[in-house]
């Protein structure tokens, strides 16, 4: 089998006496989407800001395609090749949708030290960011600034921002929240394609979406991994059923 | 409302109208003040960069204006004694050229930009404004304490620098010199806003996180921005010295990096024009106020006042009726 | 504010040991009277999120209240309490009329709004009490010098700036950590919607801790002016210097203010007296006294850049 795409190991984050994340290993193959799952409060958010870079972690590694990141900071994580969503959107609100992407765009190609050169008469910036939006169907709202946009629009501006970056792999906070019945039927027959491009690191709440996405799950239940594996051998599992449910088995 | 181009336009006019006029009425002093305005609206220009686009609010651009003055003052005053610039290993003649004392301010607001924004970028917020205010305070007491140069009464020059092919001494052709530079930055700023730098600063204005997810360093993006935005406020000294013959530690005083941040307010921050408009209204308030009473200052704190409390978007969010970027 | 570097009746060239002791003291009175302005910004940065750069024209109004009593009455003590009441009642009109319409408005506009309130005390001062500084004196009981331990002759009144300075820390601390309304402070430092939950009048305690801040301020300036003059302007250089020692100490902190302030007294005072002395050890006199002196007065920025590079919420600031 060829080595993960993302792996953790150990990883362990602790604020003063709450223990956020706790030896959480956890690796994500080509081509399959892997959910992490858990109650709130169990660490979820925690752990992506660890393995994205925004929060450093008190001990433990991560490796992307087998290279050791750990002391990397969030924009060289990008830069090898992480494609982060948001659960809150970190957008540039007074920005249009489109200024959005094509920042995007600028991170993924030129970089940003063109100092004179004309972002929108640069048609290989302007075009990848334009597809980038078709493919999340926000093509048609281009010109509305994010702080118009609905919370669900948000969501989907989030993840053409992450595709702009052409990833090798992403990792997204619940991107269906907020989208409603329809939106969510559309991010999640979208996100089914996605594998095939670049595995997903899928945090998310919507168990609908997870069931209907997910080729491995993780469950995450007070900053430990209590169990890995297919939505039966989840299904299945005993000590899910007891966080979960609180009952024994 | 008007579109923001037609208001630009109609400013930049205006700006060159006034001294023409004045020129054949034969009114040096608007001439003078008109001139004033240009460079004050040149050192906002640079603060605009960094406050409207970068979002840092630095209270302490007066080092950069300072320093300009100061590259003006101690050069020419080298040339006009005659004696060399002593720099231990090496010696170099003072000079009464206007671009050479240009390149030396830029080169040396730049150099202090870095330094600054390399210590005060490992902060935001309230650090920030704290330590550019500190770093301000900085220069202001070693310009004081530093004897060679005048210390507290600070440099006088006695003749205007030149400038090739122009007598500097007249004052429209002084005016003319700073209306092009003025120019000169406005189209600086006009490109550095629509290119990938602009956006990405723009952009790390609004969310660090964002820009980070993209693969960019924001710190990095910010700190070029503070470079360019203190080179261009320092060229700005360097005229303003030029335009009164004399450098005094004031250049360095906080008011002045206030007053920076008050006109870039009024006109309105991040627009592109907003620093000239600002600065035109700044010059009008004080010499028209300012003539009808002594304490101006109170309803300068009256009118800054209200537009914070009531009136944000400054004179070019009124006229076009779009709000600007937050900071 | 600043200790003056040469005090009279203690020659220059006394022991080395006697001029150490009596700089460090100097430095203590100066970092005592910081603490006062400092103490006052942290506090209402902390606790309402406010940066408020009118906290040196509330140093000005109890300096000029002083003065004006002092010129009226004769009295000292009357002087320092109008300098209380004055600065705490200019503080508690200008939050309740300016400051309270900035706690949730952006940095910016806190800065530029309170900005315009220096450009209106000031100029308003002027208008009440012209331009030239008014004279604040040392009351009887307390001019001249004592006789300290080691046979150092230190003035008196210096002496008792610092047991004050001393005294406000101590209360300041006891407020904040032993009495019901310290409790109220720091709650609403960590969280406002809790402690206004909890049915206590959040308006009421920003405004409390708004006029207790001028009235530190205010009595600063009173203390102050008493060795140096009474004059408009006289404010934003100390305001500034609190500035340094807050970023010093960390935002928000009342430890890292006292010892920011201290830190700086100290850098401050004993660099003007000593770097020109130590680059005579290898310099012309001339040159030594001029690159000593323009040394001396970065030194506590310089302090300030090494605080940041160390820790840039400063010695005691949360970690963001």
């Amino acid at each position: 089998m060829s080595e993960p795409v993302l792996s953790t190991h150990g990883l362990r984050k602790s604020f003063g006496a709450l223990t956020a994340t706790d030896n959480v290993s956890i690796d994500l193959r080509r081509g399959e989407i892997h959910a992490i799952i858990g109650p709130n409060g169990a660490g979820k958010t925690t752990l992506i800001a660890q393995i994205s870079g925004s929060l450093a972690s008190d001990a433990g590694r991560v490796e992307l395609e087998g290279r050791d990141v750990t002391s990397l900071g969030t924009e060289a994580r990008a830069r090898a090749g992480l494609g982060r969503t948001f659960q809150i959107s970190a957008l540039a609100m007074e920005d249009t949708v489109f200024e959005n992407v094509l920042l995007g765009a600028v991170g993924a190609t030129s970089g940003a030290w063109a100092l004179f050169r004309s972002v929108i008469h640069d048609r290989n910036l302007t075009d990848h960011a334009m597809q980038a939006l078709e493919r999340v169907g926000l093509a048609g709202a281009h010109r509305t600034r994010c702080a118009d946009l609905s919370h669900g629009q948000r969501r989907q501006l989030e993840v053409a921002v992450a595709l702009t970056l052409r990833p090798r792999l992403f990792v997204m906070d619940e991107p269906t929240a907020g989208l409603g019945a329809e939106g969510s039927r559309a991010m999640t027959a979208f996100l089914d394609g996605l594998r095939v491009e670049a595995p997903i690191l899928l945090v998310e709440h919507d168990m609908d979406a997870v069931f209907a996405l997910a080729d491995r799950i993780s469950v995450l239940v007070y900053g430990r991994i209590i169990a890995t594996g297919t939505i039966d051998d989840i299904r299945a599992s005993e000590e899910v059923r007891e966080a979960y449910l609180g009952e024994p088995a | 409302m008007i579109g923001e181009r037609y208001v630009n336009g109609a400013v930049l006019i205006g700006l060159i109208a006034l001294p023409l006029w004045a020129l054949s009425a034969d009114e040096v002093f608007t001439i003078t003040l008109t001139t004033r305005a240009a460079i004050l609206a040149l050192a906002a220009v640079g603060l605009n960069i960094a406050l409207g686009i970068g979002g840092m609010v630095s209270f302490g651009h007066a080092v950069f204006f300072g320093l300009g003055g100061y590259a003006m003052g101690i050069l020419a005053f080298h040339a006009q004694t005659f004696s060399p610039l002593d720099f231990g290993l090496f010696a170099l003649p003072g000079t009464k050229s206007m671009p050479v004392i240009w390149l030396v301010a830029t080169v040396v607001s730049a150099f202090a930009a870095w330094i600054i924004g390399l210590l005060s970028l490992r902060t935001a917020g309230v650090y920030f404004i704290m330590i550019t205010l500190a770093f301000g305070q900085m220069f202001f007491y070693f310009a004081i304490s530093w004897g060679a140069y005048g210390g507290e009464d600070g440099l006088s020059i006695y003749v205007r620098n030149s400038f090739v092919g122009l007598d500097t001494l007249m004052p429209i052709q002084f005016f003319g010199l700073c209306f092009a530079l003025l120019c000169l930055a406005l189209l600086l700023q006009w490109r550095l806003r629509r290119s990938p730098f602009g956006l990405a600063l723009n952009a790390a204005r609004q969310s660090t996180e964002r820009v980070q997810s993209v693969g960019l360093n924001p710190r990095q993006l910010k700190l070029l921005a503070f470079v360019i935005s203190g080179a261009i406020t320092g060229v700005a000294g360097a005229l303003f010295a030029d335009l009164n013959r004399f450098v005094s530690p004031t250049m360095f005083s906080w008011q002045l990096s206030g007053e920076l941040i008050i006109l870039t307010i009024i006109g309105g921050v991040g627009r592109l024009m907003g620093p000239v408009i600002g600065a035109a209204i700044f010059i009008t308030l004080e010499h028209w106020l300012g003539g009808l009473t002594d304490f101006w200052h109170v309803w300068l704190g009256t009118i800054l006042l209200a537009i914070v409390l009531f009136w944000r978007g400054g004179v070019i969010g009124l006229l076009t009726g779009k709000e600007g970027p937050h900071v | 504010m600043r200790a003056s570097r040469a005090e009279p009746g203690t020659g220059k060239r006394l022991m080395p040991s006697i001029l150490i002791i009596e700089q460090i003291l100097n430095g203590l009175q100066f970092g005592v009277m910081l603490f006062l302005m400092a103490a006052g910004l942290t506090l209402i940065f902390g606790v309402m999120g406010l940066i408020n750069l009118a906290h040196g024209s509330l140093y000005m109004v109890g300096a000029f209240a002083a003065a004006w009593v002092a010129g009226a009455t004769d009295s000292f003590i009357l002087a320092m309490a109008a300098a209380l009441a004055a600065a705490a009642a200019a503080g508690a009109l200008t939050e309740i009329l300016v400051i309270r319409r900035l706690y949730s408005a952006a940095h910016l506009d806190q800065v530029l709004a309170t900005f315009a309130l220096i450009l209106i005390f000031s100029e308003g001062t002027r208008f009440v009490f012209g331009s030239f500084p008014l004279f604040l004196d040392v009351p009887q009981q307390l001019s001249g010098s004592i006789l300290l331990p080691g046979g150092i002759q230190y003035p008196l009144y210096r002496l008792t700036l610092i047991g004050i300075g001393l005294l406000v820390a101590l209360g300041l601390w006891l407020l904040t950590a032993r009495t019901r309304i310290g409790i109220q402070i720091r709650a609403g430092e960590n969280d406002r919607e809790m402690i206004a939950a909890l049915g206590v009048d959040i308006t009421r305690l920003y405004t409390l801790v708004f006029a207790l801040g001028a009235g530190l301020a205010g009595l600063a300036g009173a203390l102050v002016g008493a060795i140096q003059s009474v004059q408009v302007g006289m404010g934003e250089p100390v305001l500034i210097l609190a500035f340094v020692v807050i970023v010093i100490g960390g935002i928000g902190s009342i430890r890292g203010a006292f010892i920011g302030s201290i830190l700086v007294g100290l850098t401050d005072t004993l660099g003007g007296v000593f770097l020109p002395e130590f680059f005579k050890l290898f310099m012309q006199s001339d040159a030594a006294t001029q690159t000593g002196s323009a040394l001396a007065s970065m030194a506590v920025y310089i302090l300030m850049g090494i605080v940041l590079i160390r820790c840039p919420t400063g010695l005691f600031g949360a970690r963001a």
